[in-house]
């Protein structure tokens, strides 16, 4: 087993942690806008990590340049795609559950 | 190696049913498909895997791009369809 695989093997590990965190983030938490901060984040960068993973395991080869297309690709579609669902949910009048001001507080 | 790969697609197997709770008993149609969304997410990684453990990652790869194109088409009809019904009332 060469280093290469170890350090890919840690990547893999840190990919699925991090997909199980937002996972467990979007059943836990208690609102529409929060779910969206648990799934945009957490989820994409355990992708993110995963493939990058399978990336350094690769090589260098034709597989790892479709696998860089596809890491770059999901990478900017996933956040847009939860960014454009809470804008549509806000449009809609999804309330947020604890109270939030929209406006820079007033000095007294 | 192998043995690896299999392992981690296993747990992402189990994984995928947490998110496919939140697409049963969310409360909205956002929230639905917010659930959605997130299970096509670990949906990708599994083929990603399940192509390293059949050694044929060559075909596997073009379906998990077509995938991922897929899934972000999805979720941007429904937000459109959303932000239609928001914008007519």
């Amino acid at each position: 087993m060469t280093i290469w695989q170890i350090i890919s093997i840690f990547l893999i590990f840190a990919g699925a942690f991090f997909i199980t965190v937002g996972s467990i983030g979007l059943i836990r938490l208690p609102d529409f806008y929060s779910r969206c901060h648990a799934t945009g984040k957490a989820d994409t960068l355990g992708l993110l990590l995963v493939i990058s993973g399978l990336i350094i395991y690769e090589g260098f080869s034709l597989h790892s340049a479709k696998l860089l297309i596809i890491l770059a690709f999901v990478g900017l579609t996933s956040p847009t795609a939860t960014h454009a669902l809470a804008r549509a949910a806000f449009r809609f009048g999804v309330k947020p559950r604890f109270k939030t001001t929209l406006r820079p507080r007033e000095k007294s | 190696m192998h043995d690896f790969f299999t392992l981690v697609a296993v747990y992402l197997t189990i994984v995928i049913f947490i998110p496919l709770y939140r697409v049963i008993a969310g409360p909205r149609l956002m929230d639905r498909m917010l659930g959605a969304g997130a299970i096509g997410t670990k949906t990708m990684v599994l083929i990603l895997l399940i192509g390293y453990m059949f050694d044929r990652i060559d075909m596997f790869i073009d379906i998990t791009l077509a995938y991922a194109v897929l899934n972000f088409i999805g979720v941007i009809a429904i937000a459109k369809y959303i932000e239609r019904i928001a914008r007519k009332r």
